[in-house]
């Protein structure tokens, strides 16, 4: 009973920005982005690492905040969707998410963008096969996933275009 | 442009500047995309506190005493509170409502008092500075329970040995229906045919991505109250909280901004959520509930646990004659406040074989009270078991009788000129087009193309199935559904548009948003109507001191019904605008019109723009005569008068293999028609079809609230419980025939759950095409592959 009042502290760089906070040892780096930095734009589904909606990257990797102590990211370079829109780097996903509605209330939609981008920085040219399994680890209760497999392979077609 | 016909009652969608039938992108999806949403977990209030439940871990037990000192003296605890503390600001609700006759429900307070009667009930609520810090103490607050005998099985639950779960109640019988023509049995006795099977539904639930969350701010100072909640029927819930907290209802403000999923989950009236308004009013300041994925599993009420006994007469050449059912449904310890946990079996009633013109028909519904957490209406509320039922009877005789089940359905579903029409169990359908839907869905998939690959695939022992579904679903509800039986629910909806100093148009609509397009659909309609840029047009929802009283988003309504208001004050505020301009511009109204933002004499360019207009309206009113009063804000309501309810059709077909060896079923492609009248967007319908599916595709093939013996809900995770993913999805092909009601205007009917309600019945009927030449058959869901196995004999 005594650990909750364990405090760390920890000092990382997130969408760019130093930060230091002094916070319980026991939280998340979702809760810490949240509750701490107010970055509300990550979310908490399930708090056990299946829903995928607080996917967040830590030192270019994608994972899942919620599985993830906040000290464990001490020292780390951390992105979210407010970072990754402020430098557009996502803004041509988030485009196509808008035109194809590849998304509804919204609530996945930040851990998807997360996961797409991290998709086609490694798989450039996805099938819509690959685009399904990758996106696996999150889930979407409203669309049924078609549009978000179609802004996904319509970006990767695009930058292939640009590519050439 | 628009153009309004005053005599018929008619305007012009397809003008080439209408927004309407347009797949123009939602506005407020970029927002989203950028997370910056604001979902009610998002919002801080000062001094908030956080609310944690001790829920009961059984699911029937006495509680005998309840000792918080230990987590009183925990970091951070604000205040401890037991139900009977509740119940002392709280009055009881009760869940019934007059016209479901004979129904029956004991009030229910926000905590269990004495009792607690499901496994998940809050008991004791524990108010911290942190959300951490309350979960810590709740665990430290110590409560003796006595383990009740649970009542579980609904088969049992009328039975005389069965524990009763409400001592004022002779039996657990919550309510019950019949509904008969008359002659079923007659028309069995000389039927050709007739075909039996008992099916099973099994419970799911909605599983919003975001937990059902409510942040409530009592201010002593001028007695109001702000909830901001995750919901979609924001004035219902205006009225419950002030109706059962005593407090002013006009000093209480419901805030529902953004929602994450809610799908019927968030509109029912939950002890945890009433609690958190009665804590914010004994402490005097902000307290928030954010339920964790376990709470949801546990309290998010479940649907669709009905067992189905069904018999279908035909005639030598596979005419329908007769259809009965015998439903039987558990709805957990209590009826639902204030919508009733009685709608879904009731629907099932109403809605069985609703596409098809047989004439005889029985029907009997029996709801139970059982140990299990609440069931009430989630998306598609009945739909999904009523079509299935039907849908799986009508191919069990269509294969005894060697017809193909296109032409079964082309053979008994009601002729689309057959218009109006009355349904044995007594329905009255405007104008549909079972046909017209049924020919393009075979068309869409190829079918008979579909029919050949299916046999050569056979040949080399690939077991694929092809399934149908005809269907009808409830949409724009009249006061019929719940106002009727004395629920303090909107039918009616309201618009409030105005013209702006700046020219720009403010729509306020009481319809809300959760993702479905709500607020671009009304932008749609109003800049149509006012011959405005859409962009100019910003659209007001979910906030009760800031929109016209209304029902909110459920059965298909918003747009349908939402949307007629808002054409309806569109025009009016045309109007309006249009006398304005003809003073202005010294003519007559009837000789002017709104192109694009500026008020125009017909058939020229000569005018003023809106800005233009609202400015000298609005600062230079001394240009105008003294006797003229500009009026640049305008309300309008909308009811369905002519029906109770003006349902929409459509089909349904789905492609599929099984694998006799696991019992994997996969997902090959699926197809939906739907006829939703006027289509305002085509590619948000799309979207509510296929998201809509997929829920159903949930429901048939995956997802299951699984209970032991006991009453624990052994599933109640994200890991646990399937939900469909990405991967095992088919893409799935839409599209649309057009019957616009006549009961409106725009001539709108719903769209949001008829994807939901025929996907099963579909399903299903692909898996029992697949198995039924290795003479199987399957009769329930979800169908597992354990299911699929046992029904092959391969497992025990």
């Amino acid at each position: 009973m005594n650990a909750p009042a364990e405090t760390v502290e920890v000092e990382l760089t997130v969408n760019g920005e130093r930060v230091k906070r002094t916070v319980p040892a026991r939280t998340n780096l979702a809760d810490f982005l949240r509750l701490e930095l107010e970055l509300t734009g990550t979310h908490v589904g399930c708090e056990h690492g299946v829903c995928g909606a607080c996917t967040v990257r830590v030192d270019g990797e994608i994972v899942r905040g919620c599985l993830m102590f906040a000290v464990q990211a001490d020292g780390c370079r951390v992105d979210t969707v407010e970072g990754l829109s402020d430098s557009r780097e996502i803004e041509e996903l988030q485009s196509a998410f808008v035109l194809t509605n590849a998304l509804q209330c919204g609530f996945c939609t930040p851990g998807i963008l997360m996961a797409a981008q991290a998709l086609l920085r490694d798989v450039p040219n996805p099938s819509r096969e690959q685009i399904r399994e990758f996106l696996s680890g999150n889930y979407c209760r409203c669309t049924g996933y078609q549009a978000i497999v179609d802004a996904i392979a319509a970006v990767a077609k695009a930058r292939a275009g640009r590519a050439r | 442009m628009s153009d309004f016909d005053e005599t018929t009652k008619t305007l012009n969608f397809d003008a080439p500047n209408s927004y309407v039938g347009r797949s123009v992108t939602r506005p407020n999806a970029r927002r989203l995309a950028q997370g910056r949403g604001q979902y009610v977990d998002d919002i801080v209030l000062p001094r908030m506190v956080h609310v944690a439940y001790v829920r009961s871990p059984h699911a029937h037990a006495r509680i005998l005493g309840i000792k918080p000192k230990k987590a009183a003296a925990m970091p951070g605890v604000v205040r401890i509170v037991t139900g009977a503390e509740i119940a002392m600001v709280v009055k009881p609700y009760v869940g019934v409502l007059t016209h479901l006759a004979g129904m029956r429900s004991p009030p229910q307070y926000p905590l269990a008092v004495d009792v607690a009667r499901w496994q998940g009930e809050p008991v004791v609520a524990v108010v911290a500075e942190s959300r951490a810090q309350a979960e810590d103490a709740a665990e430290a607050v110590e409560v003796d329970y006595e383990e009740l005998p649970a009542a579980l099985d609904a088969e049992r639950a009328l039975d005389p040995s069965e524990p009763k779960i409400h001592k004022e109640f002779d039996s657990n019988l919550c309510f019950t229906r019949t509904v008969d023509t008359g002659g079923v049995d007659a028309a069995m006795k000389s039927a050709h045919l007739v075909v039996e099977d008992t099916i099973h539904f099994g419970r799911h639930t909605g599983v919003t991505m975001e937990p059902r969350a409510v942040l409530a701010d009592y201010n002593r100072a001028d007695e109001s109250m702000t909830v901001y909640h995750c919901g979609q029927s924001p004035h219902m819930v205006q009225g419950i909280v002030a109706s059962r907290l005593s407090l002013d209802e006009h000093r209480v403000r419901i805030v529902a901004r953004d929602v994450g999923g809610s799908f019927g989950i968030k509109i029912h009236t939950y002890g945890d959520e009433i609690a958190a308004c009665a804590l914010s009013l004994m402490l005097n300041r902000p307290v928030k509930f954010a339920a964790d994925r376990y709470e949801s599993f546990l309290s998010d009420i479940h649907a669709r646990d009905h067992r189905v006994k069904a018999k279908l007469a035909v005639d030598r050449e596979g005419n329908m004659l007769a259809l009965e059912i015998d439903d039987l449904t558990g709805v957990g310890p209590y009826s639902m406040f204030p919508r009733s946990s009685g709608v879904e079996c009731n629907q099932i009633l109403n809605l069985t074989g609703g596409p098809y013109k047989h004439k005889e028909y029985r029907a009997k519904g029996t709801v139970v009270f059982q140990n299990k957490n609440m069931m009430c209406q989630y998306r598609a509320v009945g739909h999904p078991i009523a079509i299935a039922v039907a849908e799986h009877m009508v191919d069990q005789a269509a294969a005894k009788l060697g017809i193909d089940p296109a032409e079964m359905r082309r053979k008994n579903l009601i002729p689309d000129d057959a218009y109006p029409y009355k349904s044995p169990s007594g329905m009255r359908f405007e104008a549909l087009s079972h046909h017209a839907c049924m020919d393009k869905l075979l068309e869409l998939m190829d079918y008979d193309q579909l029919r050949r690959g299916q046999a050569d695939l056979r040949k080399k022992g690939v077991c694929r199935g092809i399934g149908l579904s005809s269907f009808i679903e409830v949409t724009n509800p009249s006061p019929m559904f719940y106002g009727v039986g004395g629920a303090r629910i909107a039918a009616q909806d309201g618009c409030t548009i105005k013209l702006d100093a700046n020219g720009s148009i403010i729509a306020a609509t009481g319809v809300t948003e959760q993702g479905q397009g709500t607020e671009t659909i009304m932008a749609q309609i109003a800049a149509t109507a006012l011959g405005v840029e859409m962009s100019c047009v910003k659209v007001l929802t979910g906030d009760t001191d800031k929109v016209p009283y209304g029902g909110g988003t459920w059965a298909s309504r918003a747009a349908g019904i939402g949307g007629e208001a808002v054409l309806q004050a569109s025009l009016a505020l045309k109007k309006n605008i249009l006398e304005v301009g003809a003073v202005i511009l010294k003519t007559s109204a009837s000789e002017l019109d709104i192109v694009d933002g500026k008020v125009v004499k017909k058939g020229t360019e000569q005018g003023l723009t809106l800005a233009e207009l609202a400015r000298i309206c609005y600062y230079r009113g001394n240009e105008l005569p003294v006797d003229f009063q500009p009026e640049l804000v305008v309300t309008r309501h909308y009811r369905v008068k002519d029906y109770a309810f003006v349902f929409s059709n459509g089909a349904q077909g789905c492609s599929l293999e099984v694998d006799t060896e696991t019992g994997f079923v996969k997902l090959l492609k699926m197809w939906c028609v739907d006829d939703c009248g006027r289509v305002i967007n085509p590619k948000l319908v799309d979207e509510q079809a296929r998201g809509g599916i997929v829920q159903g595709i949930g429901g048939a093939l995956y997802e299951h609230c699984l209970y032991d013996d006991r009453g624990q809900l052994l599933n109640a995770t994200m890991a646990d419980y399937l939900v469909p993913m990405a991967a095992e999805m088919p893409d799935i092909v839409c599209a649309h025939v057009q019957t616009p009601t006549k009961t409106s205007v725009l001539g709108a009917k719903g769209a949001g759950e008829a994807g939901t309600g025929g996907a099963p019945g579909a399903i299903m009927n692909a898996v029992n095409d697949a198995l039924r030449p290795l003479g199987a058959k399957v009769t329930q869901q979800p169908i597992t592959p354990e299911v699929v196995l046992r029904a092959l004999g391969k497992v025990r």
